[in-house]
């Protein structure tokens, strides 16, 4: 049929069709404030930040130790066993170097997301941070960090608790 | 500890916002049914003969059967209150001394939500007849609110 | 498997624009009746209504189900929006087929719609509300950091160069230079202009990802005795599969996509497959990154493990190779509407079976072709294997 049919509908603008007003249209915001309970898994985990500890759980029958902490094993549906401090060291599982900020802003130079398996938790089980004190054409796949937390009076039991992952020196 | 207990000193939320902002364009049928309100001071619809339905605000099709809707008509100004609702609350959850009156107003198969004002309240009835107040033509932007507001009227 | 033979005997799609001056209801209107048209059906009779459309947010409008319901030719009918993320849109019609296939309709019409333009400025405000609220999203993650580390995971796995991967951009903007509704076609385009095009996160530059767009695509979708009415020259659904991996992406191997595995071996099951290499003519997996085409190859078990990005430097996923991939254009160059743009590629193998593709036709009169998307945070795949047999 795409072949039969030579114009398609739809109507597309240019930006300088709003500028212009060419077109009529409205500006609008949504109010959205929330709450979010922190929950049982994730609000011990909060508490664990503040207090310097990257919290992980444990199920007994998948013998698998997962981070963030929750409270049920997705795989064999059972409760987990037991919260489990990990290290706050581990791995970079991998990374980008962003020049963009969430709101489209450019920087010079990168933020450093890495997903990071931590030592202690099972294999592949990491989380999202940054990377810092690091050049960023030194950071690989597979090299070991650490976290960098805020001072302990600073800390206010949010995974900003962690400033950072840096580099763990070799030798 | 057990798993099933939250932490004694974990924070119970966590709080954040959605920064959503959005840009809405009017839309085929919106944007001729908003310019006749803006330029001419008429509010339209547009008429489905098969499924004998007048929708307002004026839209580009029918819902019942899909044509695409060519027959527009102005439907007036004047319409029905056919339910309404007295606002004691601001949206930001503040108290008023005076209610807002906010009514939906039948026009053709369809109808407006508005407000209602040069009104007592103790005149305020269902299926009385209001009609739409202009803002002066400089104000109007194309908007709904380019209707001031509804007030009542006689035939 | 005791369930009834399903065809698509109609299709309809819109442009796919940056910005279109249709709202979100007209679009799935213009889509809708196109696709009725197509067949010679009116909305009398449709049974049934399958709605898909992305998070809320993207179109900045809740209830989104509800709000496109006019346009969708939904009145007074059984309706529901399914949403699965990007892979919505083969997912809804996975929901138009057994909705057929179980007998209780005989004539559904399917429908995807996306208007991201109404994220303004930026939608990626909209993607930082995918990530946890509590663990991820004070981070201030953007959308890309998921996309570009899944990609460096991959091509340090396998040791794949961005320049292999960019061959994939190359072959899809090129295609799309044949589709009408196209919003990034460019018969010229070469691996260079795609590794020199702005650097957004490293390994991801521009030209590695699709556009946000806004559009809708619908189906038509019947049962065998409503197809042998109305049409010579349906395509039936031989297969559908769907899957879903942990909610947690960063507890998840990032290098190979094992929930389109299983998937696709659901729907390679459902449809007799075997040999899925040999028995697929046309493939239109999820390329909302050049790269996530060729991981979600693998993960079809259309390609070995890393060696997916071959197949476009071999010219094999040419629309004239032995296995054409994306001959629409795909996400890449059609745009990315991800509703919408997930239900074009359904749309594309019903076109390109029917030899109705028109420029974008493959040769050799393809008999069986495979639609896959791929969203949520990384993890669902959803799988349509069609063909011109039942």
């Amino acid at each position: 049929m795409t072949s039969k049919i030579k114009v398609f509908p739809g109507t597309p603008l240019r930006e300088v069709d709003f500028k212009e007003g060419k077109i009529l249209y409205r500006h609008d915001e949504m109010n959205g404030q929330y709450a979010w309970d922190t929950g049982i898994g994730i609000g011990s985990y909060l508490a664990a930040l503040k207090e310097g500890v990257l919290l992980g759980s444990y199920c007994r029958s998948c013998r698998r130790t997962v981070v963030p902490p929750r409270t049920v094993c997705e795989w064999c549906f059972r409760p987990m066993n037991s919260y489990i401090p990990l290290k706050d060291t581990g791995t970079v599982n991998t990374f980008s170097l962003c020049y963009i900020t969430w709101d489209l802003k450019r920087i010079k130079e990168p933020e450093i997301s890495a997903v990071i398996e931590i030592d202690g938790a099972s294999p592949l089980h990491g989380i999202m941070h940054k990377l810092g004190e690091v050049d960023p054409e030194d950071v690989h796949i597979g090299m070991r960090v650490q976290a960098v937390w805020k001072p302990a009076d600073e800390r206010e039991g949010a995974i900003t608790d962690i400033l950072y992952f840096k580099p763990i020196k070799e030798g | 500890m057990s798993l099933l207990e939250r932490y004694p000193n974990a924070p119970g939320a966590w709080l954040g916002e959605l920064p959503i902002t959005s840009r809405y364009t009017a839309g085929l049928a919106g944007e001729r049914f908003l310019r006749a309100i803006k330029d001419d001071g008429k509010i339209m619809g547009s008429r489905c003969d098969r499924c004998g339905i007048t929708y307002v605000p004026a839209r580009q099709f029918c819902e019942r059967c899909l044509d695409e809707l060519d027959e527009w008509l102005d439907v007036g100004t004047k319409g029905e209150v056919y339910t309404f609702t007295l606002l004691f609350e601001n949206l930001d959850g503040t108290a008023r001394e005076e209610p807002e009156v906010v009514a939906f107003i039948r026009l053709g198969d369809g109808g407006l939500v508005h407000k209602l004002d040069e009104i007592h309240l103790d005149d305020l009835d269902i299926g009385m007849l209001v009609e739409a107040v202009f803002k002066p033509e400089t104000e109007r932007q194309g908007s709904i609110l380019d209707i001031a507001y509804f007030r009542p009227t006689s035939p | 498997m005791g369930m009834r033979k399903v065809a698509v005997v109609g299709a309809g799609m819109t442009k796919f624009m940056r910005r279109a001056q249709e709202t979100g209801k007209e679009l799935s209107w213009q889509a809708a009746r196109m696709a009725l048209a197509s067949c010679e059906m009116t909305l009398d009779d449709i049974q049934a209504v399958c709605l898909g459309t992305a998070p809320d947010a993207f179109d900045s409008i809740h209830l989104k189900g509800e709000y496109l319901s006019d346009g969708a030719g939904a009145w007074g009918k059984p309706y529901m929006r399914s949403y699965v993320g990007g892979g919505t849109g083969v997912f809804a019609p996975i929901q138009g087929w057994y909705h057929v296939a179980s007998g209780l309709f005989d004539a559904v019409l399917v429908v995807c719609e996306e208007k991201m333009s109404s994220f303004y400025p930026h939608a990626q405000g909209a993607f930082l509300t995918i990530f946890d609220h509590t663990t991820e999203r004070p981070l201030k993650p953007n959308l890309l950091w998921i996309f570009a580390m899944e990609m460096n995971r991959y091509m340090q796995t396998y040791g794949i160069s961005k320049e292999d991967i960019a061959h994939v951009a190359v072959k899809n903007k090129r295609n799309a230079a044949d589709h009408p509704c196209a919003l990034l076609g460019n018969p010229d385009i070469t691996v260079e202009d795609v590794l020199n095009s702005e650097l957004l996160a490293w390994p991801v530059n521009r030209l590695d990802v699709s556009p946000v767009s806004d559009g809708a695509v619908a189906l038509v979708m019947v049962a065998e005795h409503v197809a042998k009415r109305v049409t010579d020259k349906p395509v039936w659904i031989q297969g559908v599969g769907w899957s879903l991996d942990t909610a947690y992406w960063t507890n998840r191997d990032l290098a190979y996509p094992r929930y389109v595995e299983y998937a696709a071996r659901m729907a390679y099951e459902m449809a007799g497959i075997k040999e899925p290499r040999k028995e697929i003519n046309i493939v239109e997996p999820y390329d909302p990154f050049d790269y996530k085409e060729c991981h979600h190859l693998e993960g079809l078990l259309l390609a070995d493990r890393g060696q997916a990005p071959q197949l476009a430097i071999d010219g094999v996923s040419l629309r004239d190779g032995d296995m054409p991939v994306c001959p629409s254009g795909g996400l890449l160059g059609v745009g990315n509407p991800i509703a919408a743009a997930g239900l074009m590629k359904v749309a594309e193998i019903f076109w390109q079976l029917r030899g109705e593709a028109g420029a974008r036709q493959v040769p050799g009169q393809p008999k069986r072709g495979l639609a896959q998307a791929w969203g949520d945070l990384m993890q669902v795949g959803t799988v349509v294997i069609m063909g011109t047999n039942p």
